[in-house]
């Protein structure tokens, strides 16, 4: 029955998904059963913060290796959380300001890291060891020369190279891939729906 | 509603009430001679009322009032009908290669390197002593791609059971956390081992995007992990995560549905399964034939893809463009 109970679940829900897609009679239903998800979700937060408190309140006690980094994230979602149950969440609250100059500031620095790694990978992608590695370079560096204003001044015909690349073979191979990503998941929607993959039911 | 705006010294607005005797107001006023318009912005069940202003030099004037109109929805989108009938063609395919499979028919699967390799890594890191970790990238439950990571991780949980090597996978999301946690703990039953299992290494860390990404890295650079799986689905913080990886000597094995984050994971990682390898693995890792046999359903399909492709080049180049029409999704 721990068992049986998921599989119709998932059963129902999933033929209803793929049914509503071409009944749009069923867009209002399609919208509650959305609504409902995002209920779930916020309880399934709860149980992750809750989760995560925990596990990082053990490592504090036990005195792991590195415990202060699990102070700091516990202070930060102690101190989070109370600004935002006292003072609010609107404008100039303390919870706007740790947000706007602390957080996202944050976020936006290891998003900026990003640079440094394209800049590392496309020196380990670019080498020059076989064939196939000295073609993707020189594709590369036609793409990149004809992308930038510099490429047009010396000559018409690199951007015209560059959108070549980019929508004939690079698209060509994208697609391929597109197309195999969709039968794989319309075959792994469909063996969820039907109950031939039941891992993700976990233990029985 | 038709407006014949040929006179142009008049100008007719469309108005739109929900009592007929009640207040109306402008939808559209026709300046041009086009005279149709389709009110899409309607609510469902409810009544509605138009009538058309009439204005000119010497003043204004009304028409009768038309209705009531109760907007519904249709219970059929002919407009998705090459999709209902692609969706039954490939579900009908795997539908019988699944009862082939059952039925004790023998189907074979080519070998995927990156799968191959996931021994080896496991291995690996056994022998350095060290942890291996396993993220499923930003991916909630209801994608196919997570599904997909969760049967990687049962499989992957099973052979660490059995060498006692550290698995840590730390969650983006948290009910992938708590799948994640019953998928390796069965893994660990399988391989009789449960007590082996230690759920605290199976852990939410935030839904932010970059704080993930961020915790990940840390956690790299702490622990050293010898082996880095990334199954899932992934954006930006893909490439922060492998080039990190890189970066400590881990040996790593990605696959993802996104095909932008696959080319980073090329550069970055030594083993990626492409496309549609990464659903393929569960049936490659469990032999199950039934799995097995939906994989071949959607090889065939994609044969089938392929034949409509070429037959549409050719359409196209005889100058026949109904056929393109046809497979345009509304």
């Amino acid at each position: 029955m721990r068992r049986q109970i998921p599989i119709i679940l998932a059963f129902v829900f999933g033929f209803f998904m793929l049914v509503q897609f071409f009944v749009p009679a069923l867009t209002g239903a399609y919208e509650t059963v959305v609504d409902w998800t995002q209920t779930i979700f916020i309880f399934t937060l709860l149980v992750g913060v809750a989760g995560m408190l925990k596990y990082h309140a053990e490592k504090v006690s036990r005195r792991d290796a590195g415990y202060g980094y699990n102070v700091v994230t516990l202070v930060g979602v102690a101190v989070m959380a109370l600004a935002g149950l006292i003072g609010g969440r609107g404008e100039a609250t303390l919870f706007s300001w740790i947000f706007d100059y602390m957080q996202a500031p944050m976020q936006a620095t290891v998003f900026s890291l990003l640079a440094f790694f394209v800049a590392s990978a496309a020196y380990r992608g670019f080498r020059v060891r076989n064939v196939e590695s000295t073609l993707l370079l020189l594709a590369a560096i036609l793409v990149m020369v004809g992308r930038v204003p510099l490429g047009d001044y010396i000559s018409p015909y690199f951007p015209k190279i560059a959108n070549w690349i980019l929508n004939v073979p690079s698209m060509t191979a994208r697609r391929g891939i597109f197309v195999g990503i969709g039968l794989g998941t319309i075959a792994t929607s469909l063996r969820v729906i039907l109950g031939i993959e039941r891992t993700y039911l976990g233990r029985s | 509603m038709r407006a014949d705006t040929s006179d142009q010294q008049y100008k007719y607005s469309l108005q739109r009430g929900t009592m007929p005797l009640g207040q109306f107001e402008d939808i559209i006023v026709f300046t041009s001679s086009a005279g149709m318009y389709v009110d899409g912005n309607l609510a469902r069940g409810k009544e509605y009322y138009y009538r058309l202003r009439i204005s000119g030099r010497t003043g204004e004037t009304y028409s009768r009032v038309y209705g009531p109109f109760r907007p519904s929805a249709n219970w059929y989108h002919s407009g998705r009908t090459n999709v209902l009938i692609g969706v039954i063609a490939a579900a009908l395919l795997m539908g019988t290669f699944v009862l082939y499979g059952k039925r004790g028919g023998k189907l074979y699967m080519r070998p995927i390197a990156g799968l191959q390799a996931v021994d080896e890594a496991i291995g690996r890191a056994t022998e350095m002593g060290k942890p291996i970790l396993y993220s499923a990238g930003r991916g909630s439950m209801q994608r196919p791609a997570t599904i997909a990571s969760m049967n990687i991780l049962a499989s992957v949980a099973e052979k660490v059971a059995e060498y006692n090597t550290p698995l840590i996978f730390p969650n983006n999301d948290p009910v992938a956390m708590a799948v994640a946690q019953e998928v390796a703990y069965e893994g660990y039953s399988r391989a009789g081992h449960p007590e082996n299992f230690n759920p605290d290494n199976i852990f939410f860390v935030t839904d932010s995007q970059f704080g993930y990404a961020a915790a990940v890295d840390g956690i790299m650079l702490r622990q050293r992990p010898a082996t880095n799986l990334f199954f899932g689905t992934f954006e930006a913080e893909s490439l922060i995560l492998a080039e990190t990886g890189n970066s400590i000597g881990a040996i790593q094995i990605a696959g993802t549905d996104s095909s932008i984050q696959m080319s980073f994971f090329v550069v970055a990682c030594d083993y990626v399964l492409i496309g549609e390898e990464l659903f393929a693995a569960s049936g490659y890792l469990s032999q199950d034939p039934q799995v097995l046999g939906s994989l071949k359903g959607s090889d065939y399909a994609k044969l089938i893809i392929v034949t409509l492709l070429l037959a549409g080049l050719l359409a196209i180049a005889l100058g026949y463009s109904g056929f393109l029409a046809w497979l345009t999704i509304a």
